[in-house]
């Protein structure tokens, strides 16, 4: 499996790698965020230029991937919608919130993990707590928060996507 | 009504303040590391004398500062565990990975005012010869990760980091590392793991007390961000102002946040025990929606054993006298404090306040909570991988219409055998003390929510669903 990286990722990841003197493995996290911003998703060759990188098995590094749950081992649709399960946003709405996205995107609000649009534009998935409860119900639209999440909120966000 | 009493939150939401250097400066930035720069040694009474970063770590131990991530250890202490003549360099890392359901007051710092969490985390780099140290934030914060890589990049140019600090011969270096999305980072030797490189499986103590045995087995610090903050602040005011916050055992400031089904959520600062949980819920957040009457709190976080409305505890008092006292006080009004949450049974924790009225489905909240544990175990320990999978299920499907009457006495049956020294670490307790206490104290709804599942049941027949099932509400 060829697995080419663009020199401005190699180049960032070389720079991530300098901040752990003496101890590559400890960039391991920080170089599959940067892949799977990069690529969407952390593909098995992804996972062994990790690993060769760092001069590690791969299992070393898929191990993280299946452990931690934001690095993903699929494709995800264009623009992934987190929106937040825990407590103080289900006391918030977010079930109903989640419940939108669903019906409005054709997606099973049942079904358990990511559900991704056949069309590949949108993926939604559930989260637990993103640390903003004061603001309930909130979600993260790719990189982006977004806080008192009404219906209406919601379709703005779907609109933006592009 | 006590009032809020903004230290570290000072200039956090004024209007016109920014997160950048400039504005820090503006605002009397980085003048509280100069002062810890250039603190010089002090003659002690038996000849001996006192560098700058021991006057520090003694002025920090004298504050009576307790961490704000969530045990509440006294910060002094942490710092006098280091092993200081292993011959190795000492690490310190900034706990980030704000997850505790209900907490966001670390948030409000990151985003708002990163140069203060860099000062207070130099400082403490300073008192503890750090020459390398971690900001280990969150994955779900990229906006802060970003926030902080900008201000550390303004704090290098400036020389409040990098080789020779501000002209001294001390050399620090910071970096920030995001986590992925686990919980369990939070734990501090979970999140040690998670920098090394591996999956965040906490590790046994002893030996791996990471004051002794921590990042690459060396000796390391793990304090929370509003911890760090906070020394910024005993240096700048000094130790014996700051230990005036507060109350005697439970001094300075703690941001609480509130959550839950209240009127006006929010962060309130405010002097640790100066206010009750009933003023933060009724005269900080606004109190209860129309209508509504309290049914219970969750006091610290999620973790953290609810307290019922109308519950009373007591609590011990020192007189005028001197003499200890017994004092019968009613759970709205508790100072909110590390003591008094603890004699009441439960926590203040990471200072996270979630309110539930009485149109809560009290089974479908610990459900929920539930499900966030099952998600979150790591999977080390066979009682707390085992057991929080099987309490979400049980609780699931009490939720779900699918109940039986004897579940709630299962689920204390599986909550009781998962702490106590069953696991490596805490999240064993964590998981069953929501458990323990929502079934404990509200436990003819967990029966009879079972009860009423199986009349339904046998009224159908059997092999047939019953027509109609309870709606889960959460």
């Amino acid at each position: 499996m060829s697995f080419t990286v663009p020199p401005t990722l190699a180049a960032e990841i070389d720079e991530l790698i300098s901040h752990y003197p003496g101890q590559k493995r400890s960039a391991s996290l920080m170089l599959l965020h940067a892949v799977q911003e990069h690529f969407g998703w952390i593909s098995p060759a992804a996972t062994e230029w990790i690993a060769a990188k760092l001069d590690l098995q791969p299992i070393n590094v898929h191990e993280l991937v299946t452990f931690y749950p934001m690095f993903r081992r699929e494709p995800a649709g264009r623009h992934v919608i987190k929106v937040c399960r825990t407590l103080s946003c289900a006391l918030g709405g977010s079930h109903a919130l989640h419940a939108h996205f669903c019906q409005k995107l054709g997606l099973d609000a049942h079904a358990h993990g990511l559900q991704t649009t056949p069309d590949g534009k949108f993926s939604v998935e559930f989260v637990e707590c993103l640390a903003s409860c004061g603001t309930a119900p909130v979600l993260m639209c790719n990189e982006e928060f977004h806080e008192g999440v009404t219906t209406a909120k919601a379709d703005e966000i779907m609109e933006k996507c592009a | 009504m006590p009032q809020e009493y903004r230290l570290i939150l000072k200039n956090a939401d004024t209007p016109g303040y920014t997160p950048d250097l400039e504005c820090y400066l503006r605002h009397g930035g980085y003048e509280a590391l100069r002062k810890a720069l250039a603190l010089a040694p002090k003659a002690l009474p038996d000849g001996k004398s006192m560098s700058g970063p021991e006057q520090i770590r003694e002025d920090v131990k004298v504050s009576g500062l307790r961490g704000r991530g969530g045990a509440g250890f006294s910060c002094g202490l942490k710092w006098s565990f280091v092993d200081r003549r292993s011959g190795k360099p000492i690490y310190l890392i900034c706990n980030a990975d704000e997850s505790e359901p209900g907490t966001f007051k670390d948030r409000q710092i990151i985003h708002k005012d990163p140069h203060q969490l860099i000062e207070g985390m130099i400082i403490s780099c300073f008192a503890n010869d750090v020459k390398l140290a971690y900001l280990y934030i969150r994955g779900e914060f990229p906006e802060g990760a970003r926030i902080l890589n900008r201000a550390l990049k303004e704090a290098r140019a400036k020389n409040f980091l990098g080789k020779g600090i501000l002209g001294t011969a001390y050399d620090l270096e910071i970096h920030v590392h995001r986590g992925a999305g686990a919980y369990i980072c939070g734990e501090e030797t979970g999140l040690i793991e998670s920098l090394e490189g591996k999956r965040a499986y906490p590790r046994i103590k002893p030996p791996y007390f990471p004051a002794i045995l921590g990042l690459y087995q060396c000796p390391t610090i793990v304090n929370n961000v509003e911890t760090l903050c906070a020394v910024k602040h005993i240096v700048a005011m000094g130790a014996a102002e700051y230990a005036k916050l507060g109350t005697p055992n439970n001094t300075g400031t703690r941001i609480v946040s509130v959550s839950g089904q209240v009127r006006k959520p929010g962060y309130f600062e405010v002097e640790v025990g100066k206010a009750t949980i009933g003023q933060l819920i009724n005269d900080f957040a606004g109190g209860l929606r129309e209508g509504r009457k309290l049914k219970a709190v969750i006091p610290g976080g999620s973790s953290s054993k609810v307290l019922k409305a109308g519950e009373k505890y007591k609590l011990k008092k020192k007189g005028p006298d001197g003499k200890d006292f017994e004092q019968e006080v009613e759970m709205l009004d508790l100072p909110y404090d590390f003591d008094s949450l603890m004699a009441a049974g439960s926590m203040s924790g990471s200072g996270a306040i979630i309110v539930l009225d009485d149109s809560t489905d009290i089974v479908g909240a610990l459900a929920n909570l539930s499900e966030f544990y099952a998600h979150e175990s790591c999977g080390q320990c066979t009682p707390c991988r085992e057991g929080s999978l099987w309490m979400s299920k049980a609780l699931h499907r009490l939720a779900h219409g699918q109940g039986r009457k004897q579940d709630a006495d299962y689920l204390l049956k599986i909550a009781d055998n998962i702490p106590g020294g069953r696991t490596i670490c805490a999240f064993g307790e964590a998981c069953s003390w929501p458990v323990q206490s929502f079934v404990g104290k509200f436990k003819d709804e967990f029966v009879a929510r079972g009860e009423a599942d199986e009349a339904r049941h046998a009224a159908a027949g059997p092999g047939r669903e019953p027509a109609s099932t309870s709606k889960p509400q959460h």
